[in-house]
């Protein structure tokens, strides 16, 4: 390999696994069943939410292959709607909530706050049946013959005027709401009450922080989502009128109720990925993340700052002029912690040693196209071009840039990092860098056009366009099966690496984490002894110190 | 207990420390920080039920500003006897599991199943009362989408309410659909609330809770008082509007 590379892994002729891990502990379909280990459910998490992200991307290449042309030809206007609506649900609840937390999050926060498990393992895994069985009522609503709300669910349309499944896809949603809910009740009750000795709130990785303010987010959103569902199914079902303006309801108080959780939501999403990249950034640059505790606060920030912001996605449902004014200006401030990260990061990397580690590329991935996709934020956030752009393209590229080369790329990113914790063994390096680069090249072609088609006027959620957009539509397509193609290589070769991927070690990247100091696979109890933690997070001096005084001991 | 000292030994040191304490779970370093751990857990989980109903007080707060003169209407159709009653209800059961917590505590334990049962009782009495509220609606067609008419507000039987016009009378669906979806949810609330004390008094008789072992108690009474706390807040909101007039 030509680059440079950190890159420490056992001699390959004497490496072994572990003689005992997490993976080898118990056998058996119901030992993975019961499981109560974080480790194990994580991996349960892993292979549900994979399918579901594939079930999704399938919904995200029909949509493509019918805008390849003007004419909604491949399917019908009103099959074009449910396919839009299930790719938005499953990819929002199914795919993007649970992503990092419940996967990276899950096997890892206990490591690195130096604890054997979450705090509560039964409710771990029964957040994940409720993840299944919000699942499973979402395929069903797809099966039955799919919902064409939107994955907004906006009402009278969803209440009264719709003949498809809202009710189940409603369930789904409702269900798979109390398994974030309760995988954020787990974390935060985690950090707060299981840290080992010696590690306290500024000791703790960023990875666990930025955990933590979207566990705030999911504890008290979610709910709000929950209840606003359930006098959506009500309204459907029997006929009571909270929202149904022929009854006196009215419709903008679903607007209010639903964004109150789905704006904080997208942070939900977002804020455990720029964990993700907190921790690659400073391992593949050898520093300590720059500005620490700003980087650590501004996670907060995002959280609470995230809950007044909702009604951006109101500017032209006829909210109050002055409402909206306020609610523009909030929506700006956001755009302050997330730019501290931002900068943070870039200071991260001045003078360190950068090596360029596939989890390293995808992290430059997400810092490039988060940024395009949270400044074109503060374009939609300003009022006058917010109602030009809304319900364009380029609301659907702004959030795309966000959600897929941000959020996406630092799953990736994340996955990649801890694959040899979470299996002991390596993903080939050459080929999954050239995965890194597949998916960066296939995003920004399937999603740069739509910011132009986006900004020239073609509304979004429509089967049908004009012929003048054919061209950049084309382009998009192009880009989405690149894309595709991106999203399949990682799939393909971590599969294979389970059985021929070289032995990773404890510590192949030379990274400070708790989580790396153990053995990989670790032991279901995590640790032999409790740790004792006497050091910053991203101390590297200390990883020498430890190294030196392994092989003195060795000697 | 010093929770420091113990946290640094070797783990299986702590499990030899602790087999006196069989509901140590594997993963907590020491009982007390389990307690804690789960107490901690349970105030949360209240506070996601507090942002659930949340939403139902806010729809609330905002139609009762636009439509007070059919919520005030609507009001006066609820019977405050049987409110009031089931207040005292609630508070009653409050109190019998607050003294099930207390004999837990005490490690009596058939106090506790007495005052367990006591709750049970209290409970069905308030569901009781509340399902003959809900069938009065029915018989007065009050119950939105399902049977609904407004004549009652356009043509006042009872001679001491002013008749609404038309348009206003039809927002009385409004404070019937909040009726029936906050007192709805509570009643839910309140029959898990009951399908987990019957758990909890097989559990207890069987000594489950009176070995110095008591957090499920606990958290369940938390659970109970939130529940109690809720119909406090919804018992002035829909039943006492603008009594005096």
């Amino acid at each position: 390999m030509s680059t440079a590379t950190i890159l420490k892994l056992p001699p390959q002729e004497t490496a072994r696994l572990p003689k005992r891990s997490y993976l080898n502990n118990e056998y058996g379909l119901k030992s993975w069943l019961l499981t109560g280990d974080h480790k194990r459910i994580a991996i349960l998490y892993l292979i549900s939410i994979t399918f579901f992200f594939f079930v999704g991307g399938a919904m995200a290449g029909l949509i493509r292959l019918e805008l390849l042309t003007p004419q909604s030809d491949l399917m019908a206007t009103d099959t074009y709607n449910k396919v839009f609506t299930m790719h938005g649900i499953i990819m929002v609840f199914l795919f993007l909530v649970p992503s990092v937390p419940a996967v990276i999050g899950n096997f890892v926060i206990p490591i690195m706050v130096g604890a054997k498990d979450l705090a509560f393992p039964k409710v771990n895994l029964l957040s994940w049946y409720l993840y299944l069985a919000g699942g499973a009522f979402t395929l069903a609503a797809l099966i039955l013959g799919g919902v064409d709300t939107g994955w907004t669910f906006t009402t009278p349309l969803s209440t009264h005027y719709l003949n498809t499944h809202v009710i189940t896809a409603g369930l789904g949603i409702f269900v798979a709401g109390f398994s974030s809910i309760f995988t954020g009740l787990n974390f935060i009750v985690t950090i707060h009450r299981m840290r080992a000795p010696g590690m306290t709130w500024f000791r703790l990785p960023l990875f666990v922080w930025s955990n933590y303010a979207a566990s705030i987010l999911m504890v008290l959103g979610t709910p709000v989502l929950a209840i606003t569902l359930v006098l959506v199914i009500l309204e459907r079902a029997i006929g009571i009128g909270v929202f149904d303006p022929s009854k006196g309801g009215d419709p903008l108080l679903f607007q209010h109720l639903f964004w109150f959780y789905s704006h904080p939501a997208v942070y939900i999403m977002i804020l455990p990925g720029m964990g993700v990249i907190s921790e690659v950034i400073s391992t593949f640059s050898r520093k300590r993340v720059f500005g620490y505790t700003a980087v650590a606060f501004s996670s907060v920030a995002i959280a609470v700052f995230g809950f007044f912001v909702w009604a951006h996605h109101m500017f032209i449902m006829g909210v109050s002029n002055y409402s909206a004014l306020v609610f523009s200006l909030l929506t700006m401030l956001v755009a302050v912690p997330s730019a501290i990260k931002i900068f943070n990061w870039a200071a991260t990397l001045y003078k360190g040693s950068i090596t360029f580690e596939t989890p390293m590329l995808y992290s430059f991935g997400f810092m490039g196209l988060f940024t395009i996709g949270g400044l074109t934020g503060v374009f939609l956030g300003s009022l006058g071009m917010d109602i030009h752009l809304t319900e364009t393209y380029f609301i659907v590229a702004h959030f795309h840039f966000v959600m897929v080369g941000g959020m996406l790329m630092a799953y990736l990113s994340g996955i990649h990092f801890w694959w040899p914790k979470m299996t002991g063994r390596m993903y080939p390096e050459g080929v999954s860098k050239l995965a890194a680069l597949v998916t960066f090249i296939g995003f920004n072609l399937t999603f740069f056009p739509q910011f132009i088609l986006g900004y020239l006027g073609m509304p979004r959620r429509y089967a049908a366009y004009p012929p003048e957009f054919q061209v950049l539509n084309i382009l998009s397509t192009a880009g989405a099966t690149v894309l595709g193609v991106g999203y399949l290589l990682p799939m393909i070769y971590m599969t294979w690496s389970l059985k021929y991927g070289k032995i990773a070690g404890s510590n192949p990247w030379q990274a400070t984490g708790l989580e790396w100091q153990i053995q990989s696979p670790p032991l279901t109890e995590n640790f032999i002894e409790t740790p004792i933690v006497d050091h910053e997070a991203y101390d590297y001096e200390w990883l020498a110190h430890q190294t030196e005084h392994e092989v003195q001991t060795v000697g | 207990m010093d929770s420091q000292a113990i946290a640094t030994q070797p783990v299986h040191d702590a499990h030899e420390a602790h087999v006196h304490a069989p509901y140590l779970r594997h993963h907590f370093e020491t009982v007390e920080q389990q307690r804690e751990a789960s107490s901690f857990g349970m105030w949360l989980f209240l506070l996601t039920e507090v942002m659930f109903f949340g939403g139902m007080f806010t729809a609330y707060l905002i139609y009762r500003n636009w439509y007070y003169p059919a919520f005030v209407v609507g009001s006066h159709q609820l019977s405050i006897v049987l409110g009031t009653i089931n207040t005292a209800v609630l508070i009653c059961s409050s109190f019998t599991m607050a003294m099930g917590v207390y004999s837990a505590e005490m490690k009596q334990r058939k106090a506790l199943v007495g005052w367990l049962l006591a709750t049970i009782v209290l409970g069905f009495v308030f569901l009781g009362i509340k399902a003959d509220e809900y069938h009065e609606k029915w018989e007065k067609h009050h119950v939105p989408g399902l049977n609904f008419s407004i004549q009652e507000f356009t043509h006042p039987t009872n001679p001491e309410e002013k008749a609404l016009p038309a348009d206003m009378a039809q927002k009385t669906q409004v404070y019937f659909s909040l009726y029936f979806a906050m007192t709805g949810m509570h009643a839910l609330h309140m029959v898990v609330g009951i399908s987990i004390l019957l758990v909890l008094v097989v559990r207890a008789w069987a000594g489950a809770y009176t070995q110095g072992h008591m957090t499920t108690i606990e958290n369940f009474g938390l659970y109970w008082h939130f529940v109690d706390i809720v119909w406090i807040f919804l018992f002035p909101l829909l039943y006492l509007i603008s009594r005096h007039q």
